[in-house]
């Protein structure tokens, strides 16, 4: 492949957004490989409607960092084309609701064209997908979607929370010879943390324990990762230490890392930004009860998911709609703490 | 064909004077085309009886009388060239060169047809042969269309995407974001309708607006042309010069190939929708008799030699289909396998 994965040894780490990590995967890729290109509505002259693309038109020209209409459905239709004949495409949804317009090529041809064909094609194309509420933007400019996706056999799913792993699991996407859907969270763009100056690929399917504790597991993705930290920061102030993973992967899901931890604390949260009611945490749930660490858990199974309601504009309303670090918190403590041990 | 400067109604080529778009195709060129238009007819009536026997399952569109549209429309295209089908698409899979023992092998859902039993009519493909699938969704190829066309123009080659879709097509939101961003991006596309006047039982005529698909080319800016989809020699006219156009750099083309299907648009169809004399009328326009008709009248072909292209047709779909029969299913073990590529 292309790209050379970075080593410890010669890594040079500085502070970047996670906009500005994912702006340097795509340079380094795009510098490596002239097969990839950046397409989408706006990320021309206008960088990006969240500043993602930036600069790149100017670094890389108009015919790898393509503006284009505002047609959804072809554009995905476009990325399965190229992808089908030799090329690498990023395609950026410009807000992750508008893939709702993309169903039928993301779904019907993407996921299935290698299958249908019997193997004797590939789809290795990327999607980025701006998602997540917090921004005041309502009901269609704010869902969290990933599940419909995780769904879906022949692709791909990822969640990033730092910029280490937006660049990472970016780098790791554009050489799959799958079709990716990354969904960014639109609050972490301008979260800061280290990034590696070399290119790097953070594996798809892996999730990473980003807290170790003994007493309750914290499995999150994306932003709620950055919640659950928080609120374990609090719980371990009351004596309570929480494991938080990070999902990082929901298809493939890495469901060893969760049963390892299962096993160790005997209590699970799951808490994620998209609907509860069928949702990502209903499937982790089912995967522990259906294996053997279903008898290592000392209480029953939390989920904190998305009210059953549209993400509303009033900004109270709004906060209320997702899990919050407080909800997150008081869950974690009802389940692990003194009065339960 | 009129000779400028003189008024249309003076015919400049006498009854028997072969036309233009035949006297290009040459002998050899000729013979391959009605054979191949031979080998989707006998293939598709081999499917529906196979089918009829409860020999296969599913279910599939057939596209007999409408083999000149496939056969001309892909004909000036090089081997190189990509193709992108529909629901309807066995036509344009021989059409492409696909060797129809895989194909019937397809059907039967066997491991060794063309995808590997996982996919069946609807869904076959021959990528090493430049054809990039048919699609059970309608307009599903048009937006992959674009993306292929991006493809050959970033990697600077000089191939074409031909992409088929039927009239109903015409009307989803696919249609026109591929029109469109084809025409902007002047991309090596040819977008080719065959309008058989039923989206399965909806009358072209009550579902747009514009009396001919091809109109709608006016609205992208390209190049917008209706033929006799039954007429070989004026489709694949037709078609050389959208081809030619893709080619160097002028952009898509929008061809429209009225015709017309003979069969229902799948099996549950009761034609409840056309008359028997609608029908009736258009088999009388065989494709395939028309041109034969055509050529002898020419005295280009003699009419035993014409019979011995449909019988060497006839020959070898009667030998893929023992292939097909013959052929290993799949190992359910196996299902999962092409899910994902490693």
């Amino acid at each position: 492949m292309p790209i050379e994965l970075a080593t410890a040894a010669t890594t040079e780490v500085r502070e970047l957004s996670y906009a500005e990590a994912i702006r340097e995967g795509l340079a380094q890729a795009m510098e490596a490989d002239p097969r990839v290109f950046l397409f989408g509505e706006d990320v021309g002259v206008y960088g990006g409607a969240f500043g993602v693309s930036g600069d790149l038109h100017k670094r890389f020209g108009p015919e790898r960092v393509i503006d284009t209409p505002i047609s959804e459905l072809g554009l995905a239709g476009a990325a399965v084309g190229a992808a089908l004949t030799g090329m690498r495409p990023v395609l950026e949804i410009q807000f992750s609701d508008f893939i709702t317009l993309a169903m039928e090529q993301i779904v019907n041809q993407a996921a299935k064209i290698r299958f249908m064909f019997g193997g004797k094609a590939s789809v290795p194309m990327v999607v980025r997908l701006p998602a997540g509420s917090g921004t005041g933007a309502a009901g269609q400019h704010s869902q969290s979607l990933e599940a419909w996706f995780a769904h879906v056999p022949g692709l791909k799913v990822v969640q990033p929370s730092t910029p280490h792993d937006a660049k990472g699991l970016l780098l790791a996407a554009i050489d799959d010879p799958n079709p990716v859907l990354i969904f960014e969270h639109k609050l972490l763009y301008k979260t800061k943390g280290h990034v590696p100056t070399a290119p790097y690929r953070v594996p798809i399917g892996q999730a990473i324990v980003r807290r170790q504790g003994r007493d309750v597991t914290i499995v999150a993705a994306s932003i709620m990762t950055l919640r659950a930290l928080a609120a374990a920061e609090r719980l371990a102030q009351e004596g309570i230490e929480a494991e938080v993973i990070d999902l990082r992967s929901l298809r493939p899901i890495d469901f060893a890392t969760i049963a390892a931890s299962v096993a160790k604390t005997g209590r699970l949260v799951i808490v994620y930004e998209g609907v509860k009611t069928m949702g990502i945490g209903a499937e982790i749930a089912a995967m522990v009860a259906e294996n053997e660490v279903f008898h290592a858990l000392k209480a029953p199974i939390v989920r904190l998911g998305g009210a059953d309601s549209p993400i509303p504009y009033n900004p109270v309303l709004e906060k209320a709609t997702v899990p919050q670090e407080d909800d997150i918190f008081k869950a974690a403590r009802r389940l692990a703490g003194p009065e339960q041990s | 064909m009129a000779t400028p400067g003189l008024s249309p109604s003076v015919p400049t080529i006498a009854a028997t004077d072969e036309r233009p778009e035949l006297a290009v195709l040459d002998a050899a060129t000729l013979r391959a085309a009605l054979m191949r238009m031979h080998l989707i007819r006998k293939f598709e009536e081999t499917a529906e009886a196979s089918y009829m026997r409860g020999l296969i399952h599913g279910t599939m569109h057939l596209s007999i009388g409408q083999e000149a549209s496939a056969v001309g429309a892909i004909l000036p295209l090089r081997p190189d060239d990509y193709i992108l089908s529909t629901h309807r698409g066995h036509g344009h899979c021989i059409a492409k060169g696909a060797d129809p023992a895989l194909m019937l092998a397809e059907f039967f859902g066997k491991e060794n047809g063309y995808c590997r039993g996982r996919g069946g009519s609807m869904h076959i493909a021959d990528v090493e042969g430049g054809n990039l699938g048919a699609n059970g969704i309608v307009a599903g190829g048009l937006p992959i269309a674009v993306g292929v066309g991006m493809s050959i123009k970033m990697q600077k080659q000089d191939r074409v995407c031909m992409v088929f879709f039927g009239d109903g097509a015409t009307n989803e939101g696919a249609f026109h974001e591929a029109l469109n961003m084809a025409s902007i991006w002047k991309l090596p596309v040819v977008f080719v309708c065959e309008n058989n006047k039923y989206g399965m039982s909806m009358d072209i005529a009550f579902a747009m607006a514009v009396p001919h698909v091809a109109d709608r080319a006016s609205a992208y800016a390209m190049p917008g042309v209706a033929v006799d989809g039954n007429d070989l020699p004026a489709v694949a006219a037709a078609a050389r010069v959208a081809i030619d156009r893709a080619r160097t750099g002028g952009g898509p083309s929008l061809l429209e190939c009225k015709t017309y299907r003979w069969r229902g648009h799948s099996k549950s169809d009761r034609n409840l929708y056309r008359t028997k004399d609608e029908i009736e009328t258009w088999r009388k326009r065989d494709p395939i008799r028309l041109l034969e008709a055509e050529l002898t009248e020419l005295g280009r072909f003699e009419a035993t030699e014409l019979a011995a292209i449909e019988k060497a047709a006839i020959s070898e779909i009667e030998s893929a289909l023992e292939f097909a029969k013959a052929s290993p299913d799949p190992d359910p073990s196996q299902l999962t396998r092409d899910v994902y590529a490693d």
